[in-house]
């Protein structure tokens, strides 16, 4: 059951690239555009980078995770996919934790892959590159746990959007607090260990909780209708 | 030795934002039983078929059931993959495999042959519903819960699933259907929604 799920959620994946494709543009567009808009507090001097990137890098990749979670179980809930996996289903969670599991590897996985490219736009010097994308790849899987949780209350209304924003921006506060402040700890040279255990630690305690929380809700949404 | 019952049904009676729906019914659905589910729009038919499915859980009294097939509104094919895709990830929600020559045949049976190879989404609302219907003669499961099957059906269709359904009953299997289009069905019975209950208040 572990291997269909996967074959059609890669199936899906492989079809549907503008929803892999658009949140990514989204992201380099709008760093793009934080260079263009704020030139000098971006790239010129010797503080400038290391004070505003890393939090604009972060809040960014939030948004940007944002964007993609809104559809995150929509199609599956209004083709009905999602109903006959949980009726049919010998174990429903499974095809949760797997729904999340895409849904980090199309964004989270793919924007710390990116990091570099975000950090080097943003003006972060070298040496705060590797660090960068480590703190995207330790704390991306819980933005995706926590916002699958958001997702899947939401997935039942017309514009549940707004509503998911509000719901799970919050909810991504530590990871913000603690990324922002590893990639700003590179850029010093001071040590980044204690903001990657926090990191692993939000990540961990969001991948025991949030995949049962998201099933919940989805069942929720299906009863709602 | 006793038959079992495919399905047990006690004094259930479904709720939606706290009022109650229809009166409380009690029904045991043995293998070969076809019971056709009617009553007016609104009376609760799709929401005791998604409450027997396990979706719904706002009820009073209680059911028993083995895991059943259902089909509701939405037909839970995914619009970007092919029939065979979908056909595959259905069986693999019950855990087996299909073969490819009998997940042909099954789509054939349902006449959508032609379309295997093509997304669900290029299909009408008709073909897609034959390929649902493709599903249910590869599924294992023995009770079937069907929510208003005959919806965009051509004639052929609909003959078809005539067809299947009394196959299905002869074959050890069960079949709960909510329509308002009697279907011709040797030895069915009818169960009926009675909503005086909720229209009381």
């Amino acid at each position: 059951m572990i291997r269909v799920a996967l074959v059609r959620e890669w199936q899906v994946l492989l079809r549907a690239k503008g929803a892999v494709i658009n949140p990514l543009a989204f992201l380099l567009l709008t760093t793009t555009l934080f260079v263009i808009a704020a030139p000098d507090a971006i790239t010129s001097g010797t503080d400038g980078p290391a004070e505003v990137a890393p939090g604009i890098l972060w809040t960014l990749v939030l948004l940007t995770q944002l964007l993609a979670l809104d559809g995150m179980y929509r199609r599956d809930f209004d083709s009905g996919v999602l109903e006959q996996s949980l009726v049919s289903a010998q174990v429903p969670f499974v095809t949760v934790l797997i729904r999340i599991f895409m849904q980090w590897l199309s964004t989270g996985f793919i924007m710390a892959m990116l990091a570099p490219i975000l950090g080097w736009i943003l003006g972060l010097s070298t040496q705060a590159l590797p660090a960068t994308a480590l703190a995207l790849l330790l704390g991306t899987p819980a933005l995706s746990l926590l916002g699958s949780v958001g997702a899947s209350v939401t997935v039942g209304f017309n514009r549940g959007g707004v509503i998911l924003a509000l719901l799970v921006l919050p909810l991504f506060l530590p990871t913000l607090v603690f990324g922002a402040d590893m990639v700003m700890a590179a850029q010093v040279g001071r040590s980044v260990m204690p903001q990657v255990y926090a990191l692993s630690l939000i990540s961990l305690v969001a991948l025991a909780l949030a995949p049962f929380a998201a099933l919940a809700g989805l069942k929720i949404s299906l009863e709602m209708q | 030795m006793t038959v079992q019952p495919l399905l047990d049904v006690n004094a259930l009676s479904c709720e939606r934002g706290g009022r109650r729906l229809f009166s409380p019914i009690s029904l045991s659905v043995f293998p070969g039983d076809y019971v056709e589910l009617v009553g007016a729009n609104g009376s609760g038919k799709s929401t005791l078929l998604r409450t027997l499915a396990g979706l719904h859980s706002q009820f009073a009294g209680e059911y028993r059931s083995k895991d059943a097939l259902y089909q509701g509104h939405r037909l839970g094919l995914d619009g970007l993959l092919t029939p065979l895709e979908n056909l595959a990830w259905l069986a693999g929600l019950e855990d087996h495999t299909l073969d490819h020559d009998i997940t042909l045949n099954a789509l054939d049976r349902a006449g959508v042959l032609t379309k295997a190879y093509s997304p669900c989404s290029a299909m009408s609302a008709g073909q897609q519903r034959r390929v649902a219907m493709a599903r249910w003669l590869l599924s294992s499961r023995k009770l079937w819960l069907l929510d208003e099957p005959l919806t965009a059906l051509d004639a052929s269709a609909q003959d078809l699933l005539r067809y299947v359904i009394a196959e299905h009953c002869a074959t050890g299997g069960a079949v709960i259907c909510a329509t308002h289009h009697a279907i011709a069905i040797d030895g069915k019975s009818e169960l009926r929604l009675d909503t005086s209950i909720a229209e009381g208040r």
